[in-house]
């Protein structure tokens, strides 16, 4: 191969290094301090680019210079400084001792609210940045030509690096950062107030993040899809270097910048998929990431969060649940088309929301990332019947399952092994591998367009048939796991999640069984989604984003995590009012955004610990019907 | 002198569910050394905890410089002047040795002059020749006498210190005789929990029993070394 | 009959030796305390034992089966339970589904997906909850129990899987004073009458030298006495160990250089 395109492609690859660490560099500082991932760190990068396109023209007609260009980045860094500073007075603060699936959840409730403003502010058109003045042309490097602004982009990368350490190592504050990003507890009892300490972390987080925003416009058009789209490459990026370290995320970025430069020409379609791969085999050999170091015991003795007490229907809630089940299944007569199509996809969303609630409420294994096997199953189901094979409807409703079964079972194997938040990022990774698939592998998937034509079999293509095909299956698979949960299986389970040592100690596998059990939420998630796919009658990518994997914890969450059915009540309230509240309002996600914010501040220990107060509150007069 | 500088009463904690603290009493006044004497796991280091804040009492009271301090945060007690030397020491290893002391640095409350590092220096030589190295690779004797430093670049008027003498060789554990003496010559009250019945006696005024996480003896030093009852009781097998 | 044999069990960490040639033997039916200062190697050599640690050489014997260096779960098989310092119970869950899960894992069933959980092996749980004296409250939930009833109930679960030796740390930690000696008395008994022999770690001494019949006393890695209580009682190098003879020269020095 040519030797100068070697280089080029080596020097693009840098450039992208550089910015990926500048981004990721404020995630795993924030992370290092305050424990928390921060999804809104790809809302503060979204933020710098954004304020960036508005600052730096009015400052390039004052004067068009390269310092007027990189002084309107830098007010836009620290613009987006003080954002992060209202972010963290506002609502990390109060979020710091709550268990990790509702930090995560808050934070993402910051990302849907900063979506839909960015779209009232900016609009929804793409905003193309002016270019740096003075660096517009291309420098010549061996015979090729090489834009002169991604020379630079190169440089910032080890400046900002050379700037973290001087303030890591010079300055009070960064002495700071660094030991509490080891042992907070011990630097309050040292007399260091935390809380002031956490806000100029938050400031210096999202500065970063502004920065790497700012510094994309001349090569971006700033959009409202920017935010998730950085935030699981920063997540990469950190994880794979070690959560809290700064020179790991360095090192990180430099790997990933050259896997993804030299990858393109070896899998050009798979590029994502190298990335998160890479992530995945270093947890596995490093379950830290490169230069992290395991996390201490937080000392919270918490009870898990999730199913407490496994109770029996009392003949009430028995004859409530048999009402409601009537009740949806007498919808057709009612014969309208469209109530007809909302409680299929109810029915739809209610399995897989179960399936989810498998894994959380009664496993502790929170996956950020469950939309991947519904995916899984709905492309399995939708290629089989489109696809060469033309296969029928009920072949392809078999192979759902089995083929999200079997991804749950291969990614399962590396997630098992991890706990914690680590887990969560490695679920999130891997369902952006299966969303990078569906979107990259364009000849089979269709990409972006996703495929049409995913009609039901002739028999069952009447809405009604096929809303009574989905109640059969969906209630037939809602029962079995159902009756899983109460089983010796799900028993272990749980055993496994309140104590794994204990669960150890009697002989008990714990990964072995959190294994199947990934894999069983997987199958039932990618029956859900072989349903969905000939429900809609076609598949795109969407269905295995990030986004539907949020709405399915907000289904659990909605409906109780603690409880066994509570979610299918979460799914039907939560679709259903998507569905009456979405077209009436452009800001559906500002709102759900603020309710998942809501939620967590009102129920700050998570919502069995909500239930546990208002069992408190109720006193010991009847202390059986906690456990009856 | 009227009121105790630390005045802990009825103090109660637990891990969990699995109680550990019954009710402990004590006091400190200004410029004292006080031993905390007990076997493991009678309660000692928890007492420490719970004062500081770092375990939520589940009842009692803490006073510290006349103010009620209980169910404050850490920091907040640290400034009012209360120093805190953990059992496992803790130090930030990632740190070097001077940033280890800066992140302990701390302006002093009352007129005193302040310490520095270079005072502690001179307290703690074997500290000044690795100043600039990482705090990884200092031995548990060099650990202990930088997490005592650290401390009192606090400036704090009272030092909670937890068992000094521990593991270290006998050459380092006079050392640590030495810097708490110093401290009480420097008028710094220190709150000594010890199983080492000739290190407390070495350095301390009065001394306190606790067993089963309740106090059993209550005296000066003198009285519990010619105690042969309390020490056979509480302290030794 | 020997049950239990620990030969010359070594353990270093980073260079520093936390178990050097720590031998010892166990009878059945016996209760054998471990006991000695911080860091003199105690829990090191407990979880050598339970499977938790490995050790660098030496040899455990269970029943003539060699048993170390083997995982938690061999160990748990070949005849071993536990309990923890700080108990560990599944707290969802009442107080015989926890016995009930012990049943479950020992019978194999752990991975059934059908069966109804709640009437597995509840009867074999309840005659186990009524040996430690917990059958009253088999259905109360784990989470409501003060802690030393947790304290019974961990060991009625570490009883299912029928041990022929039991590891307990510091069994009575965390306890109140009064429930302490109950737990000893109830757990002497039980190994009495079922022939286990049950190996400890305690800070307690009413813990110690009321039920041990024999104590092993650890300093810095070694076993520097064992025997009877009322011999290690006696024995004055145990009591200097525990008064810090190591520091007692040093201190004096620096009291008299500090008052000169």
């Amino acid at each position: 191969m040519d030797p100068a395109f070697l280089v080029l492609q080596s020097l693009s690859g840098l450039a992208s290094a550089s910015s990926l660490f500048v981004i990721a560099s404020g995630l795993t500082i924030v992370f290092g301090v305050t424990r928390i991932v921060n999804f809104a760190h790809g809302s503060f990068y979204m933020l710098g680019a954004y304020i960036a396109v508005t600052v730096v023209p009015r400052l390039l007609d004052l004067s068009y210079s390269p310092a007027a260009f990189f002084l309107g980045v830098l007010i836009s860094a620290l613009v987006v400084g003080l954002i992060g500073v209202a972010v963290e007075v506002l609502l990390l603060r109060r979020i710091y001792r709550v268990p990790e699936l509702f930090q995560l959840l808050a934070t993402f409730g910051i990302v849907l609210v900063v979506e839909d403003l960015v779209l009232k502010v900016w609009g929804p058109v793409d905003l193309a940045g002016p270019r740096a003045p003075a660096l517009r042309h291309g420098v010549e490097i061996m015979g090729q030509r090489f834009p002169a602004y991604e020379l630079v982009l190169i440089g910032v990368g080890p400046l900002v690096l050379g700037l973290l350490w001087l303030l890591m190592h010079r300055t009070r504050f960064g002495v700071l950062i660094r030991a509490a990003t080891q042992d907070r507890d011990m630097v309050g009892a040292l007399g260091v107030n935390q809380a002031r300490l956490f806000t100029l972390t938050l400031f210096l987080g999202a500065s970063l993040a502004g920065l790497g925003g700012a510094l994309q416009i001349p090569r971006v058009p700033a959009n409202s899809h920017m935010d998730l789209a950085v935030i699981t490459d920063a997540f990469v990026v950190t994880v794979i270097g070690g959560m809290g370290s700064v020179p790991g995320a360095f090192l990180a970025a430099l790997l990933i910048g050259q896997l993804q430069a030299f990858g393109i020409l070896v899998f050009p379609k798979a590029t994502l998929v190298l990335v998160f791969a890479l992530m995945a085999v270093v947890l596995v050999v490093k379950p830290w990431g490169l230069l992290g170091r395991p996390e201490a015991g937080s000392g919270r003795v918490l009870p898990p969060e999730g199913i407490l007490a496994l109770r029996r229907f009392r003949p009430p809630e028995a004859a409530l649940a048999a009402v409601a089940v009537a009740a949806l299944l007498a919808l057709p007569l009612l014969g309208d088309a469209y109530k007809v199509k909302v409680a299929t996809e109810i029915l739809i969303f209610a399995l897989a929301a179960f399936s989810l609630q498998f894994l959380v409420g009664v496993g502790g294994l929170v996956s950020f990332g469950h939309a991947a096997y519904f995916g899984l199953g709905a492309y399995a189901a939708g290629l089989l019947v489109t696809g060469p094979l033309k296969a029928p409807m009920a072949l392809a409703l078999l192979a759902a399952p089995l083929a999200a079964g079997a991804g749950a079972a291969l990614f399962g194997f590396f997630i098992v092994r991890l706990s914690g938040i680590y887990l969560a990022m490695l679920t999130l990774a891997f369902a952006q591998i299966v969303y990078a698939v569906c979107f990259q592998w364009v000849e089979v998937t269709g990409g972006d367009n996703g495929v049409v034509g995913v009609w039901p079999a002739p028999w069952a293509a009447n809405r009604t048939v096929y809303f009574y095909l989905v109640a059969a299956v969906a209630l037939c698979a809602i029962l079995g796991l159902r009756r899983m949960i109460y089983a010796p299986f799900g028993y272990t389970l749980r055993a496994a999640r309140d104590s794994a040592t204990r669960a150890e100690a009697i002989g008990l596998g714990v990964r072995a069984h959190r294994w199947l059990a990934f894999t069983l939420a997987g199958a039932a998630a990618g029956l859900a989604g072989g349903l969905y796919a000939f429900q809609k009658g076609s598949i795109d990518p969407t269905l295995t984003a990030i986004p539907l994997s949020i709405d399915l914890l907000v289904m659990v969450l909605v409906g109780g995590i603690q409880t066994v059915m509570g979610p299918l009540v979460g799914a039907a309230f939560f679709h259903a009012l998507k569905d009456a509240v979405m077209p009436l309002t452009e800001f559906w996600r500002l709102l759900l955004g603020l309710a998942i914010i809501a939620t967590v501040l009102a129920f700050p220990r998570g919502l069995a610990g909500a239930a546990d107060a208002i069992r408190g509150r109720m006193g010991r007069a009847k202390p059986a019907a906690a456990s009856a | 002198m009227a009121v105790p500088l630390l005045e802990v009463a009825g103090l109660r904690a637990a891990y969990g569910r699995a109680e550990v603290l019954f009710g402990a009493t004590l006091s400190l006044r200004r410029g004292e050394v006080v031993a905390l004497m007990g076997r493991n796991g009678a309660g000692k280091s928890t007492t420490l905890r719970a004062i500081m804040g770092l375990l939520a009492p589940t009842g009692g009271t803490v006073a510290f410089e006349g103010r009620a301090v209980t169910g404050w945060e850490p920091y907040r007690i640290a400034r009012l002047g209360l120093g805190y030397v953990p059992e496992e020491r803790r130090i930030f290893t990632d740190l070097t040795v001077y940033e280890n002391l800066e992140v302990g640095r701390k302006a002093p409350t009352d007129g005193r002059r302040p310490w520095t590092a270079e005072t502690l220096f001179s307290i703690f030589p074997n500290l000044a020749e690795m100043r600039g190295r990482r705090a990884s690779a200092m031995s548990g004797g060099e650990q202990q006498m930088l997490t005592i430093a650290r401390t009192l670049m606090g400036n704090p008027h009272a030092v909670l210190l937890d068992e000094p003498s521990e593991g270290l060789a006998p050459v380092i554990v006079e050392q640590m005789a030495e810097a708490v003496l110093r401290m009480k010559r420097e008028g710094i009250a220190v709150l000594l929990c010890e199983q080492n019945l000739y290190f407390a006696s070495a350095v301390s005024d009065r001394a306190y029993v606790i067993e089963k996480g309740a106090i059993r003896f209550e005296g000066t030093m003198a009285q519990l070394e010619a105690d042969e009852g309390v020490r056979e009781a509480y302290l030794t097998v | 009959m020997t049950l239990l044999v620990v030969d010359r069990l070594t353990k270093h960490f980073g260079g520093v030796a936390a178990a050097r040639d720590v031998s010892f033997t166990l009878a059945a039916g016996e209760m054998l305390a471990i006991i000695g200062p911080n860091g003199a190697g105690k829990s090191t050599t407990f979880n050598m034992v339970g499977g938790q640690l490995k050790p660098d050489s030496g040899t455990v014997t269970l029943a003539g089966a060699p048993i170390a260096g083997l995982p938690a779960r061999a160990i748990w098989r070949s005849g071993v339970g536990r309990t923890f310092q700080v108990a560990q119970t599944f707290v969802s869950m009442t107080v015989a589904e926890n016995v009930q899960m012990a049943l479950v894992s020992r019978f194999g069933r752990s991975r059934s997906l059908l069966a109804d959980a709640r009437a597995l092996y509840r009867d074999e749980a309840l005659v186990l909850l009524g040996e430690v004296g917990m059958r009253p409250g088999a259905d109360r939930p784990v989470s409501e129990l003060a802690y030393g009833d947790v304290k019974r109930v961990e060991l009625a679960v570490a009883l299912a899987s029928s041990p022929k030796l039991l590891l307990m740390d510091e069994p009575t930690a965390g306890m109140a004073p009064r429930e302490r000696s109950g737990l000893m008395a109830l757990t002497a008994r039980v190994a009495r009458q079922q022939g286990i022999g049950v190996l400890y770690t305690e800070h307690d001494m009413d813990a110690v030298f009321g039920h041990a019949d024999r104590v092993l006393v650890l300093v810095r890695g070694e076993v520097i006495a064992a025997g009877a209580p009322e011999e290690i009682r006696a024995n004055a190098l145990v009591k200097q160990v525990y008064l810090g003879e190591a520091g007692a020269r040093a201190a004096l020095e620096a009291r008299r250089k500090a008052v000169a």
